[in-house]
């Protein structure tokens, strides 16, 4: 029998200390019997002499000091793996939400996981077709990748998110990837989203769903994403799949971290964040990769909505100081009608060099990755320059480079929600954009391909 | 071993009582897990530790067990090819022994035990040695000979030495001294908060040769210099990093991986075996040695992962070698110090940040340096730093840029808007510098040529007159231009995308050798010279601008190293394709 204390002598937001406690651990499962009929969970936070300070994961209301009785369970918090998770809908701390069984496990694990070690990992290498070009073609998403969707609110990453998870393929195999989702904070709509598009496409006979609604209690955030990637663990490295796990929203749980930071009144880095939220997000984010010897893989797309469309906001930062690049929405492209709204220029996949190219995706591929995004880049600086001194001021060339901008906006970036492109189309429409800038100017594509590649796009 | 009890846990940092005996910076094992922690602070008989393992089901009551000793590395044959932890536990060998992942409570020593060197001496009996002198040497790999030397603190003759195989423990050399015999192995251990002494530290003279040009050229680091790198998140860091441990002309490479990415570790360790040394020709990985404290690893290793690689490379540099350390991201270090004085519940200066911060870094950044060794042959060894720094939203006003940038001798400012537009390596020209540009002429001078200074000053130049005129280009257009500055910043652009930029992941332009460095801005600045007499002459701009030897001077970077005849030609087809236009010019007119 585990012994229990009814020791409870403060309670303050998401904190509780309890005293007079004997063998208490540090991060150990603690349970509080709030009433007859419910219990509430927590974890130690500090154990202190004869003192535990605990965090509640599901708030203090209703709680009474006298009456609550702990007890503490000698493990951390684990959840029950087992291949009975695809297919079915879980809350934020792992209990099913879709009025289905409990499931039985064929294994309890820690969520914390423990890290990979270095020497056993394989460098993410094997290119994953979303059939979205901006992503394809410019930012290529490999497996094992961690390459988080940098948002704002209004924008439609649910839609790419959800778009990504129905098309993810990699070339030369039918595999399908299997989906493990964790909401955190989001709203019943947005969760319904990617709930009923899992239905449609069936892809919820792959997926598990782990859910924290806005109105959930928002400190069972921290651990939401733990499950869905001790989850996705199980099923990739145990159970050979290749998993794609989609987190959102990212911003709303590190604001959970920061009330609890706050509530313990430490001493807070910046904008309130506490000093370790690298640390912490860092052991969600290289959950994700390849492991030597191991079939399955993990790939990451963490979604995070940028307070005020702040690039250097701490949450957005500091995942882009781990994550392997970062693919970013443009408000402005969304107001141009222009979907997915993927701003080329400051996203970025750091892993794309090594799946792609020959064998991988096609030789030009590097080529005209490089050409596009340099007019692109010169394009838009036209624009920007006609926008000052008027289009009277722009060069013939400049002239061009500034309509390809457009048309590569419309045609290449813009497509439809279902629309699935091979990395052949992506490729070619990209020598399809190019026949617009007059050869001599394309100066990043070996003569070869040019030779090759652009009279196949002139004479079609 | 005395034993102290746990009061306190919290993250991971534990109190125990009991401690009476124990000392500042002593290794303790705590629990009977025996997870490995350090004592970083001392109140009656209370000790705060800060443990290197994951805390997670320790709690008050459990024991604490001292060890005596301060946090230690093991220094032997074995280091190189090696990687490590950030308290120098091998990672393959605990892959081989528990599996993909890291578990705690595992004990391995850095060092094989069992492995068989050839020990060679290098003195023999009735010699007399000094601390530093070297004893005998073993061929660790293909490129490093480890030279052993006499321990610190031992004096006296040579007893007796052997040649053959041997462990790394056993005795190898007998040293008589004035308090009788001592045994010296292959092995030794140095705690790893206190540099290693030396008989005298120099200033740094010679050139770190990188092959990245815009280093070389513009910003060049010393052997036994400390330069920094600081740069927002996707800007080019590690990326510099890992070219400099490719290919800068350095005996042996540290390379500590500080609270960043796994794969980026595993990117060196399937890399470097494959790729070659331009300077000996072997594969990169047999003058390497990794220590890897990933950010998901445990937070209070890797504050120690720093001190474990900067002591291994002062190892490295007493034997008289030139050592190159690359650390990415002291940040990361920067804050695990945050996180354990937060424990602490220490004062906390700036962003929460220790008020010991800048003196943590200037302690680190001192450990670099050119030296005479101790040992009676006054052999030189160099130790070169180089720091990543990842500011928050890549604002330098933060603490740890600050207190780098007070230290550090070279800066290379990585640039956000560079990397946006993938001008690689993002580093600034015009804010960077370099403290020892004109100490390092005369022998980069020495290496090329005489011309090498002006070269670069011209092209400097240059780039300063395109960021002015740039200005005036955004306020009224081109057209307000002189021909003469439309052809500057013609040049300045050449300088920017045909030499600055460089490819790291392009096979030849991964590397450029100064002299090919110094062919590549010639052509440039030559051609930029025959434009301007050109351009006096009333030669039409545009047809200057059109002329096809403007292609050659931007492949140059893509010709490899030894078709020199193609890289020579270059200022010779720049010289007729301006007679050609000056002819066909000269020619219209007659006709
Ligand atoms: N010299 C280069 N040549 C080609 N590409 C480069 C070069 N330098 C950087 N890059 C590109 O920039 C990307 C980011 O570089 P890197 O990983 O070094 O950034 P970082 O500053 O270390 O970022 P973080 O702080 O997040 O670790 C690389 O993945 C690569 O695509
Ligand atoms: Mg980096």
């Amino acid at each position: 029998m585990l012994k229990e204390y009814r020791t409870i002598t403060e309670v303050a937001g998401p904190l509780m200390v309890v005293e007079q406690v004997k063998d208490i651990k540090y991060g150990e499962l603690v349970e509080i019997e709030v009433s007859d009929k419910e219990i509430r969970r927590g974890r130690v936070l500090e154990a202190d002499g004869s003192k535990a300070l605990v965090q509640l994961f599901e708030g203090s209301a209703g709680l009474n000091l006298a009456k609550a009785k702990v007890r503490f369970l000698g493990r951390g918090i684990e959840i029950g793996v087992s291949m009975d998770m695809l297919g079915r809908v879980f809350d934020g701390f792992g209990r099913p939400r879709d009025g289905g069984p409990q499931i039985i496990p064929e294994r309890k694990v820690d969520i914390n996981g423990n890290p990979i070690n270095p020497y056993a990992r394989t460098y993410p290498s094997e290119f994953i077709q979303t059939g979205i070009s901006a992503i394809d073609g410019l930012n290529t998403l490999v497996r094992g990748q961690k390459l988080p969707i940098f948002s704002g609110s209004g924008l439609p990453h649910s839609p790419l998110a959800a778009q990504i998870a129905r098309q993810a393929k990699v070339l030369g195999t039918e595999e399908k990837f299997s989906v493990v989702f964790g909401a955190m904070g989001i709203t019943f709509e947005e969760a319904d989203y990617f709930i009923q598009d899992f239905r449609r496409t069936g892809a919820i006979e792959r997926a598990v769903l782990f859910i924290n609604l806005a109105d959930d209690p928002a400190i069972e955030r921290i651990s939401t994403p733990r499950m869905a990637l001790t989850a996705a663990e199980y099923l990739a490295f145990e159970k050979d799949m290749h998993v794609l796990v989609i987190l959102t929203d990212i911003t709303n749980y590190a604001e959970a971290l920061r009330e609890v930071s706050a509530a313990r009144m430490e001493v807070p880095g910046r904008r309130g964040y506490p000093g370790y939220l690298y640390t912490d997000l860092a052991s969600m984010y290289e959950r994700a990769g390849r492991i030597e010897g191991r079939a399955g893989s993990i790939t990451m797309i963490p979604i995070l909505t940028m307070p005020e469309d702040d690039k250097t906001h701490p949450i957005v930062d500091l995942t882009g100081y781990i994550t392997e690049g970062q693919i970013l929405l443009a408000r402005e492209l969304h107001r141009k009608g222009i979907y997915p709204p993927i701003d080329v220029l400051p996203s970025l996949s750091r892993l794309k060099d090594k799946g792609i190219g020959d064998g991988k995706t096609r030789e030009d591929h590097a080529d005209t990755m490089n050409q596009l995004y340099a007019a692109y880049a010169r394009g838009k600086d036209a624009k920007e320059l006609a926008a000052i001194l008027g289009e009277a001021a722009l060069s013939e060339d400049d002239k061009r480079f500034s309509e390809f901008a457009d048309e590569f906006e419309m045609k290449y970036v813009n497509q439809g929600l279902e629309e699935d492109r091979t990395v052949e189309q992506t490729l070619n429409l990209g020598w399809d954009l190019l026949t617009l800038l007059p050869v001599r100017e394309l100066k990043r594509i070996r003569e070869e391909y040019i030779e090759k590649y652009l009279s196949d796009v002139r004479s079609a | 071993m005395e034993e102290g009890r746990i009061i306190k846990v919290s993250g991971p940092l534990v109190v125990a009582e009991g401690m009476s005996s124990a000392r500042m910076y002593d290794v303790v094992r705590v629990s009977d897990s025996r997870l490995i922690g350090e004592i970083i602070e001392m109140r009656g008989d209370k000790a705060s530790i800060q443990v290197y393992e994951e805390t997670a089901g320790l709690g008050p009551g459990e024991p604490v067990y001292t060890t005596g000793e301060a946090l230690s590395v093991e220094l032997a044959p074995g280091l190189i090819e090696a990687i490590y932890d950030g308290i120098q536990r091998p990672l393959d060998k605990i892959k081989d022994l528990i599996g993909d992942r890291i578990e705690r409570g595992i004990e391995l020593p850095g060092i094989d035990r069992e492995r068989k060197w050839h020990f060679e001496p290098r003195v023999k009996p009735g010699d007399s040695v000094e601390s530093g002198d070297i004893v005998g040497v073993v061929r660790e790999t293909t490129v490093v000979e480890h030279r052993i030397m006499v321990p610190y603190g031992i004096k006296g003759t040579v007893q007796d030495i052997k040649e053959g195989e041997f462990t790394v423990s056993d005795q190898v050399v007998t040293i008589n001294t004035s308090n009788g015999t001592e045994g010296i192995t292959m092995l030794t251990r140095w705690p790893v908060r206190r540099g290693r002494p030396y008989a005298e530290k120099l200033s740094p003279y010679q050139p770190l040769v990188t092959g990245q040009r815009v280093l070389d050229m513009f910003f060049p680091v010393a052997k036994g210099g400390a330069a920094c790198v600081p740069g927002p998140f996707g800007s080019g860091k590690t990326v510099v990093q890992h070219q400099l441990a490719r290919w800068a002309d350095s005996d042996i490479i540290v390379y500590v991986g500080c609270g960043e990415r796994g794969n980026e570790m595993t990117e060196v360790l399937t890399d470097f075996p494959e790729l070659t040394d331009p300077h000996t020709g072997e594969p990169l990985m047999k003058r390497t040695t990794l220590v890897a404290n990933t950010s998901d690893m445990p937070v209070a290793a890797r504050e120690a992962s720093i001190y474990t690689g900067i002591t291994i490379a002062e190892y490295f540099r007493d034997m008289g070698y030139n050592v190159a350390l690359m650390a990415d991201s002291t940040s990361r270090w920067a804050e695990a110090l945050r996180e354990i004085s937060g424990r602490l519940e220490e004062m906390p200066g700036e962003e929460g940040y220790p008020a010991y911060l800048g003196s943590r870094i200037a302690e680190f950044y001192e450990r670099a340096g050119r030296v005479k060794c101790l040992g009676t042959d006054g052999r030189e060894g160099t130790l070169t730093a180089i720091g990543a720094v990842s500011p928050p939203g890549g604002d330098l006003s933060e603490p740890v840029s600050q207190a780098t940038l007070r230290v550090a001798k070279v800066f290379w400012g990585l640039d956000s808007t560079l990397a946006a537009r993938r001008h690689f390596p993002a580093i600034n020209w015009l804010t960077s510098y370099s403290l020892y540009l004109e100490r390092l002429e005369e022998q980069i001078s020495e290496i090329t040529a005489e011309d090498f200074g002006d070269l670069r000053k011209e092209a400097m130049q240059i780039l300063q007159e395109e960021a002015e005129l740039e200005e005036i280009v955004r306020l009224v257009g081109i057209d307000a231009l002189s021909v003469k500055d439309r052809l500057s910043l013609e040049t300045a652009k050449s300088i920017r995308e045909d030499f600055l930029h460089q490819n790291a992941y392009h096979d030849v332009d991964t590397y450029t050798s100064l002299n090919k460095q110094r062919l590549m801005l010639k052509a440039i600045l030559d051609f930029h010279h025959t434009a301007l007499d050109a351009v006096e002459s009333n030669i039409d701009f545009d047809a200057i601008m059109k002329l096809e030897v403007r292609d050659v001077i931007a492949r140059m970077k893509y010709v490899p190293e030894d078709e020199k005849e193609t890289l020579n030609s270059v200022s010779r087809q720049i010289k007729s394709a301006f007679q050609d236009l000056a002819q066909a010019v000269g020619g219209e007119e007659v006709a």
